[in-house]
């Protein structure tokens, strides 16, 4: 049956078990900071060498695999505003079809491989860098944990989101969670710029779309978390059927990636209960900022025919990835050890 | 030129995001059991250590 690969997924064990063990640091990385690791996904495939519309494809679908999960368990905690979600939607699925098409037209003129490389490093160098900037000032930078458990009422709208529901006021206006009144088209139109860049490089779009509902509309962050995920289901499965029609989406990729992602999220989110999340975050900084370099030199090595070069490309991205899991990891089992044995005369 | 595309019915590809679908509900549901389960006897292997998680 397996016959050098593992069943109807038809993978080889030694990559199905690669496939999982990234799925699990990438699941480790968003279950801590809520946001990150699955931009990680589609720069690692296409340095393994999957053609351009199967690593953004199966990087989307493996999104939405993880936002369907992820948005259960919001559900349940009462954090989805569905209208603004409903809303969202419109917005994003015109966003992903027309960055869909940019990267099928690129594809045929043979520049999507280069572009969509660019476009991360760009991408991935500047949260690296805006992340690792708000952690040495001692600010935030990703999902603030301890926000969540607070009321809605106690949240301020941002001085951006005051400016702007005061001075857009094209109607239809609408009244969100949290008494948040703002134009419909403030929102579609956030909502379709983070689409198009959904489309185009096949990630969530959480780490933009969840700032600007924070900062661009006023919603307040719990409300943020739990739409953009709601959200994201929906951008994710109309994302992955259309590329899945092209033929973009290999379960063989996205089912031991999700294998692995949803273990790890429940690990890391676990993790947040006991680990100062700011003392992590100047690591994710810097791991984002050697995800932007790692692109780079595999593109570089890729542009010259240097496949040592696309090697230590792919190894630096997931590199740098596995040891800021393992540090979340090492950090949680050693508050967990020192809040339950403060003094070491006094363990076993 | 690759102009906008609305989405065409297709079953091979539903079938394929049905599966992705499916297995998200499933770990859902299979680790939270799995964590129900084998979470007291992880945190007490975390905090004691082999022996304490064997008592």
């Amino acid at each position: 049956m397996l016959n050098g690969s593992v069943g109807s997924l038809g993978i080889a064990p030694e990559l199905l078990a690669v496939f999982v063990g990234f799925g699990l640091v990438v699941g480790i990385l968003f279950g801590f900071f809520g946001m990150g690791g699955s931009f990680l996904v589609t720069p690692a495939l296409l340095m393994m060498g999957y053609p351009p519309r199967v690593a953004v494809g199966s990087g989307m679908a493996f999104v939405f695999g993880t936002a369907v999960i992820a948005t259960l368990k919001h559900h349940d905690l009462g954090q989805v505003d569905y209208k603004l979600g409903g809303i969202m939607i419109a917005g994003t699925t015109l966003g992903i079809e027309v960055g869909r098409a940019s990267v099928f037209y690129l594809e045929d003129l043979g520049l999507a491989g280069g572009i969509i490389s660019i476009a991360y490093v760009l991408l991935l160098g500047g949260i690296g860098l805006m992340v690792t900037r708000e952690a040495i000032k001692g600010g935030g930078g990703g999902i603030d944990h301890d926000a969540v458990e607070k009321d809605l009422s106690e949240y301020e709208i941002p001085d951006t989101a005051k400016w702007i529901q005061q001075t857009i006021r094209i109607p239809p206006m609408v009244t969100l969670r949290g008494d948040v009144r703002v134009s419909a088209w403030v929102i579609t139109f956030v909502a379709f710029l983070t689409g198009l860049l959904s489309g185009f490089l096949g990630v969530g779009g959480g780490f933009i779309r969840m700032p600007a509902m924070i900062y661009g509309i006023g919603v307040p962050v719990p409300v943020a978390v739990g739409t953009d995920l709601f959200e994201i289901v929906f951008s994710g499965a109309i994302g992955s059927y259309l590329y899945g029609q092209g033929g973009g989406v290999d379960l063989g990729i996205v089912v031991p990636l999700l294998l692995g992602s949803a273990l790890g999220a429940r690990v890391g989110s676990a993790a947040t209960a006991v680990v100062d999340a700011d003392g992590i975050k100047i690591y994710f900084g810097g791991m984002l900022l050697a995800g932007a370099v790692a692109v780079g030199i595999g593109e570089i090595g890729s542009y010259v025919g240097n496949p040592v070069l696309e090697t230590i490309g792919l190894l630096l991205v997931i590199g740098a990835a596995v040891v800021v899991a393992a540090a979340i990891l090492y950090t949680t089992v050693i508050s967990l050890r020192e809040s339950h044995h403060p003094s070491p005369s006094t363990a076993d | 030129m690759a102009g906008l595309e609305i989405p065409t019915w297709d079953p091979a590809t539903a079938l394929l995001i049905g599966v992705i679908l499916f297995e998200a509900v499933v770990l859902y549901v299979g680790y939270g059991a799995l964590e129900r389960l084998l979470g007291p006897r992880i945190m007490k292997l975390l905090l004691g250590g082999v022996d304490s998680a064997e008592r």
